[in-house]
């Protein structure tokens, strides 16, 4: 090998730099944040663990050990019957909504004010479900009494509005309207994303050929972000089914399975279920009310992950 | 074909309706911060802040007890999500790779969708199995809160990591400078405010939660500020508690969950503008 | 007992004369590869120490990604793969055991667009290096590299009165020659410049290829660049690279003195280029 002169020799300084602590110090790092990860994931595994483990003995229990006597299929299924029921509410009020908001803030508001209107919206995101919870039984509600009267009077005929009309205005209506109110800034912030993406050349091709602003919209954006806008209205169901406060507080409940939506008595939900009973509970009731836990997170995982799988099938694209 | 005039006017009415979705999405959020505002200022009081609920029945007394726990299940909720999540989200964007790094982006997907009170009968059954059935502590509620903060600190902290240009680890790195030293010193530095905008909006979406605490955390009236021992509540859970159980004095328990459901929203207004603020000057510093 | 590296980035100018740290690169047989595409095939080639090199040729031909793989800096993208041999002094960089991290210490790199870290003041960017890899260095000593590395890089006089500002709030010539300075205050042995002027307009490409013939005199330099004019004006010896078509590997079709290259090269696609025919 050639030797050359030098004052220091490139193989002293490359051995000297290489090993020890530089490498240690590498080495510790990145494991730590495999760990990390790891950690993560072990935390995700270990809330359906626990929740299996936990709500297994009411599983197999009999009947007559659980709360009101009933099998646990016979316990969760008017639960969830009402959970499914809010949470479309939800989901039927807020994505037309949803849409129109993400509409006007991309492609009908000034653009000097989008970026503002847009964080307003946001700010619903943001208010805590207990604050919803008490306004929607304090303020809604009774401001809803007269238009439930009213369905009842006009609308009575469809099922959904048979009556008689609740006098306090705790009803899944309502339940249903606050949900929307706190899921719509979650849609409307996935379709937002999507319609402010539709390509420039799409939207003024189309105003060059003399479209007016709302076939612009129709032949263009809406298309563009259609899929976006299901999976948004997806993970906006997924919240509807989990969230709990508001409707814990709202609804007034009886365990009832009915579509009748205006009515004193309702379904809860599981979540509802679970916040008012808890805490006064014990021994297998505990069990079963994590059992229904468990179902809450399954129902809820696979509208996520029908969600995600149609958000990651348009990005594919 | 449609006419002119015909066209013209469904375009007016879809424009329309259009701004008339927006106006009727900010009807909610306008009434809640009036109705709040104008219920909750009553309750507001020095006395609101300093005292506690100990043997308190009608008027008078406060949350003091609910501030120190929200605070406490916060704080330590932080402590666990934050460094988790950031470490998670280096992971991710410096590290990662293959199977680990896919099932990781994945799951944290999963558990963004995971609904709170879940999250809170996750944490029950954890604690439940070392220290035995109908335990309530401090700790537990920030253990339910932090599978809740930690899908969305390594969210936004990876977005952020993202947009840290690739030169700037490739002038480290041509220094002779290590991966950790070059993530420590000059990848973190520069994504400090957006990363530390994303904590704050973490904390914000769990400093209000209820319903993972009622079944965690339990209920107590006097100020407990060890998350290791005994009940603890935060500020959400008391409002909660005060509607639900107001006894004889109702006005006054009332009052006592608007002021706190006040209280709770100008923390989360706070924490949202601030976090806005700290992200613009993070826009400028990264380029 | 070998000196920690700390120490040898700190040493102050005295110690090392100047001609003390330039070295020879030669390289064997080099391949490379981004996962299956095959970039660049087969160079082999003798860098001198104190002259200033350039690596010519049209975009794509694989002249940056030959500039990368001489301090290991190819390897940092995902999938990307050496083969062959490149020595420094003799010394196997790709050797086992050898630290990628230790080469480039030894090896510094400019970078086509200027980026000073925009955390730093001006200060602390020249400092980096030693910030980054130092251990406990003293300020004064730290200040005294500081200034020597901005008077090498001939931005002192422009940059002496605001030392705390940003790096970023100087133009998009002085941000280079911060780049320089940052990337000889840790004294490397090698500069590596990857286009270094592509980002700068007229005056300030001429004060970097001023500084640039200024620095082999205590550096090897390597200059990737698309500018003929520019090869011919700042190098000493030219390397023309070039490849049969888009999708094929890039290969080294000829090195030697830059006035041979451009006046009278041996081979006939060299002279195509050289001549403005084609790239």
């Amino acid at each position: 090998m050639a030797q050359v002169d030098t004052t220091t020799n490139a193989g002293q300084l490359l051995a000297a730099a290489s090993g020890g602590r530089r490498r240690l110090g590498d080495r510790v790092f990145s494991r730590t944040a495999v760990v990390a990860a790891v950690t993560i994931l072990l935390l995700l595994a270990g809330v359906a663990v626990f929740l299996v483990s936990e709500g297994l003995p009411a599983l197999t229990a009999g009947a007559s050990e659980l709360p009101e006597g009933k099998t646990f299929l016979d316990y969760v299924a008017p639960l969830a019957f009402g959970t499914a029921l809010a949470a479309l509410i939800a989901a039927v009020v807020a994505v037309p909504l949803a849409v129109g908001v993400a509409l006007f803030i991309t492609h009908v508001a000034p653009p000097r004010i989008a970026s503002t209107l847009g964080y307003m919206v946001d700010l619903l995101a943001a208010i805590p479900s207990i604050v919803y919870g008490l306004w929607g039984i304090f303020v809604l509600g009774p401001a809803a009494v007269p238009v439930l009267k009213w369905l009842e009077e006009k609308l009575g005929w469809i099922p959904l509005f048979e009556g008689p009309a609740s006098v306090t205005g705790r009803t899944m209506l309502v339940a249903g309207l606050v949900l929307a109110v706190m899921i719509m800034p979650i849609v409307s912030a996935i379709a937002r994303e999507a319609f402010g993406q539709t390509p420039r050349k799409l939207t003024e091709g189309a105003q060059a050929l003399g479209a007016t602003r709302w076939e612009t919209i129709r032949m263009t954006v809406l298309p563009f972000g259609r899929s976006s806008v299901i999976s948004g209205a997806m993970l906006g169901l997924g919240r509807a089914l989990g969230e709990t406060m508001a409707v814990t507080i709202i609804l007034s409940v009886s365990g009832a399975v009915t579509f009748n939506l205006i009515g004193q008595a309702n379904p809860s939900t599981i979540a509802a279920n679970i916040a008012l009973d808890f805490p006064e509970s014990s021994g297998l009731a505990i069990n079963a009310l994590i059992a229904t836990g468990l179902v809450l997170f399954a129902i809820t995982l696979v509208t996520n992950m029908g969600a995600r799988a149609i958000i990651a099938r348009q990005n594919h694209e | 074909m449609e006419t002119d005039w015909r066209r013209h006017a469904k375009n007016r009415l879809m424009t329309g309706l259009i701004a008339g979705a927006f106006v009727l999405a900010m009807i909610p959020l306008v009434s809640l911060v009036y109705e709040v505002t104008k219920r909750g200022i009553p309750g507001l009081s020095l006395e609101f802040f300093t005292a506690d609920a100990r043997g308190v029945v009608g008027e008078g007394g406060g949350a003091a007890h609910a501030i120190v726990g929200t605070l406490v299940i916060t704080a330590v909720a932080s402590l666990i999500s934050v460094p988790i999540g950031i470490m998670g989200a280096i992971y991710l964007n410096e590290y990662g790779t293959g199977r680990l790094r896919r099932a990781l982006t994945f799951f944290v997907d999963v558990m963004t969708g995971i609904p709170s009170i879940v999250a809170g009968l996750f944490a029950y059954a954890l604690f439940e199995l070392f220290l035995g059935p109908g335990i309530r502590l401090g700790v537990m509620g920030s253990v339910a809160l932090s599978v809740l903060m930690t899908p969305i600190v390594i969210r936004s902290a990876e977005e952020v990591l993202k947009i840290v240009p690739n030169h700037l680890r490739e002038a480290a790195y041509a220094l002779g400078t290590p991966k950790w030293k070059t993530i420590v010193k000059v990848v973190l530095p520069t994504a400090f405010a957006g990363l530390l905008t994303g904590v704050m909006i973490a904390i914000a979406r769990i400093v209000g939660e209820t319903a993972p605490l009622l079944v965690t955390t339990g209920v107590v009236d006097s100020i407990n500020s060890d998350p290791f021992n005994g009940r603890m509540q935060n500020l959400a859970v008391y409002a909660y508690n005060e509607y639900r159980s107001p006894g004889v004095f109702k006005q006054a328990a009332y009052d006592k969950a608007w002021a706190a459901a006040l209280t709770l929203i100008a923390i989360v207004m706070l924490l949202n503008i601030l976090a806005r603020l700290v992200y613009r000057r993070c826009k400028t510093e990264i380029r | 007992m070998f000196k920690p590296s700390e120490d040898v980035v700190a040493e102050p100018k005295g110690q090392r004369a100047v001609g003390r740290g330039a070295k020879t690169i030669e390289t064997r047989g080099v391949d490379l590869f981004y996962g299956d595409f095959h970039a660049v095939q087969d160079v082999t080639m003798t860098i001198a120490p104190n002259r200033v090199t350039a690596l010519i040729g049209s975009s794509g031909c694989g002249k940056t990604t030959f500039l990368r793989s001489l301090n290991r800096m190819h390897e940092l993208t995902p999938g990307a793969r050496v083969t062959g041999e490149v020595t420094l002094d003799g010394e196997d960089v790709y050797a086992k055991g050898v630290d990628p991290v230790a080469v480039r210490r030894l090896v510094g790199m400019v970078f086509q667009q200027p980026n000073p870290f925009p955390t730093m003041s001006i200060h602390d960017n020249v400092a980096a290096g030693l910030n980054l890899n130092g251990g406990r260095i003293p300020k004064s000593r730290k200040d005294e590299v500081v200034e020597r590395s901005l008077r090498g890089a001939h931005l002192w006089e422009e940059v002496k009165d605001r030392l705390d500002k940003p790096g970023s709030s100087l133009s998009g010539g002085q941000q280079q020659r911060l780049c320089i300075a940052r990337a000889i205050a840790v004294e490397p042995e090698v500069l590596l410049m990857d286009e270094p002027c592509s980002a700068l307009d007229p005056l300030a490409t001429l004060a970097i290829e001023d500084l640039i013939a200024e620095l082999k005199s205590r550096y090897t330099i390597v200059i990737v660049t698309h500018n003929m004019q520019q090869a011919a004006r700042a190098s000493d010896v030219t390397a023309f690279f070039n490849l049969d078509a888009t999708g094929r590997p890039g290969r080294l079709v000829e090195v030697g003195a830059t006035n041979e290259i451009f006046t009278n090269p041996s081979q006939q696609e060299t002279e195509d280029y050289v001549s403005g025919r084609f790239g």
